[in-house]
């Protein structure tokens, strides 16, 4: 058999190891690495369109507004554990970092304790692995303490589906059994595929599904902002998995 | 012909095609950036296995089948391990293969697995090109986990993670690679890979255990021939130790196991005094005493239990690569 009909029929599948295809190799997707991409936040995973021209329709938070915002929250979190004790942060890949990160520097001004921040990349708990066309990387779950007993607040920096969130709760549960988890965003933007909400919401969004929330942060992208963009045809969700 | 493709069969020599998408069948074929991204996912796979719950469910609902026709136990065991701990179910077939009708057997045998569910093939082979055989004959994704002499690119991937956790860069690192390079296709692995991430390789082994033109094993100026054990050893950073493979030693290439021992065995003083700051690696099984001592084995510089796990997670980040993504995209 010729090699080009085996390859044929398996180039849609992802192009190989080869990557003699000219196309994207499935060894190396290229997206996510392109993006600076470290991990994915549910945006990305679930509601961002990187084929897609997005183009800037509002500016709707900018550094002082999200620091206002993280603040209050860091204050909400105190008021409603009583304090930070047996509290933990876990950020989820990428910008939930970074957020948790700072949460937890005004946990330590506010109270003067320290809380522990750890580093979840949920891929492997993805629910559309095998629906997507491209092949997430994977990056390193980092939470070097216990999480049984604990009070875990998830951090992330948009809630939308919520798909992301019900991966992270599956991939905590598998590192332990915490007391509770809260969940804290930085904008939840509406949308809900499963039932899942925030204990801690920065700013509530309304949006169409047509738009996209884009949280910048200073860690990451090098300023704060958040941003809603809009799909300048079409509907994006169509093209999901297909980019 | 060259060297890398002795032992071929004729319907399918290794690379004669060029390489194809969606397996893992060498290291030759893969381009570096692909080796690299590889190795970062093995990285995050390795802590997968530190955690005290060691499984996600990123695989479930899919089949690994493992066709094993040669005797192996770490890798069998390694591939077993990790597609369990992806959650993906995993059937092995083993067995001998009988010298007639080799290909079409092997041939009939995956279509078979396939039918049963199977979304990859997981294949060693004792004859060099099954891997690649069963790629353009089977639709189904094939991980190359050794056929013959020719490569063991998960062997090859995992030698490049314990390495490169340890140097970060290859580039400018010296590696000594010792032993039956003609019959090893661990070497053969090694080779392609190192050399594509920028180091270079000196091989050194009897020269009855050399293939004839060692230098085109890996990518050309990188790969050299030592004439003595010093020469290869003095100034490596690492050292890979092949292992002796005496099953395959039947055709008299060597005098004796005892005059092996002595004049190309690895011993603890020898490293000692050639290359003091140099990692030492070893495939598995180790031949105690014959191509490595035990007191070079259980010396810091030895990395082989590192390997071991990292074995692990580097087929679980070729398994990712391979499953996931797969079903509701394919064509």
């Amino acid at each position: 058999m010729p090699v080009g009909r085996a390859r044929g029929r398996r180039v849609n599948a992802g192009p190989g190891i080869g990557g003699a295809d000219g196309g994207i190799s499935w060894l190396m997707p290229s997206s996510g690495r392109e993006q600076g991409g470290e991990g994915v936040g549910e945006q990305e995973a679930w509601g961002s369109h990187p084929g897609w021209r997005l183009r800037e329709k509002a500016r709707v938070m900018d550094g002082p507004a999200m620091t206002r915002a993280l603040k209050r929250i860091a204050h909400e979190i105190t008021e409603r554990n009583q304090g930070a004790e047996d509290l933990v942060l876990v950020g989820i890949r990428r910008r939930g970092v970074p957020l948790a990160q700072r949460l937890a520097r005004y946990l330590r001004e506010f109270e003067g304790v320290t809380v522990p921040v750890g580093v979840l990349d949920i891929t492997l708990y993805r629910d559309d692995l095998t629906a997507r066309g491209d092949k997430p990387l994977v990056y390193r779950t980092e939470i070097p303490f216990r999480l049984t007993g604990k009070k875990v607040v998830l951090v992330d920096d948009v809630l939308y589906t919520g798909r992301t969130v019900r991966a992270a709760l599956d991939a905590l549960m598998d590192l332990g059994r915490p007391a509770e988890i809260q969940l804290a965003v930085l904008v939840d933007r509406g949308h809900r595929e499963l039932p899942i909400r925030a204990d801690y919401v920065g700013k509530n969004l309304p949006t169409s599904r047509r738009e996209q929330v884009e949280v910048k942060v200073e860690e990451v992208d090098g300023r704060d902002e958040v941003l809603i963009l809009e799909a300048e045809t079409g509907d994006p969700r169509s093209e999901d998995g297909e980019t | 012909m060259p060297t890398v493709l002795q032992g071929a069969t004729n319907q399918a020599q290794p690379g004669q095609d060029g390489p194809v998408p969606g397996h893992l069948l060498s290291l030759r074929e893969t381009p570096e950036e692909e080796i690299q991204g590889l190795l970062d996912l093995a990285f995050s796979f390795l802590e997968v296995l530190e955690r005290e719950v060691k499984k996600v469910p990123t695989l479930r609902g899919k089949v690994v089948a493992c066709a094993f026709f040669e005797p192996s136990t770490r890798t069998m065991k390694s591939f077993d391990l990790a597609a369990r701990y992806l959650s993906a179910d995993v059937t092995t077939l083993t067995g001998e293969v009988s010298s007639v009708a080799k290909g079409e057997s092997l041939e009939d045998t995956a279509r078979a697995l396939r039918q049963m569910g199977a979304d990859c093939l997981v294949i060693r082979h004792p004859l060099s090109g099954a891997a690649h055989f069963l790629a353009r004959r089977v639709d189904l994704p094939v991980i190359n986990a050794g056929d013959g002499r020719h490569e063991h690119p998960t062997q090859g991937l995992l030698d490049l993670l314990t390495l490169r956790e340890r140097w970060g860069d290859f580039r400018g690192r010296k590696v000594a690679i010792v032993g039956d390079v003609l019959h090893s296709r661990v070497a053969r692995s090694d080779i392609w890979g190192l050399t594509k991430l920028g180091a270079e390789v000196c091989l050194f082994g009897p020269p009855t255990l050399l293939p004839e033109r060692p230098e085109l094993l890996g990518l050309p100026g990188r790969v050299r021939v030592a004439r003595s054990l010093p020469e290869a050893l003095e100034g490596a950073d690492a050292v890979i130790a092949l292992r002796l493979q005496r099953e395959r030693q039947k055709r008299g290439l060597l005098p004796s196991l005892e005059e092996y021992a002595s004049f190309w065995g690895l011993r603890k003083e020898i490293l000692d005094r050639w290359c003091p700051e140099a990692f030492l690696l070893h495939p598995g099984p180790v031949n105690r005493g014959l191509e490595l001592d035990g007191e070079a084995m259980e010396a810091p510089r030895s990395l082989v239990e590192e390997q071991v796990r990292r074995g692990v997670a580097v087929r679980m980040a070729v398994l990712y690569r391979v499953l996931a993504g797969r079903a509701g995209s394919s064509g």
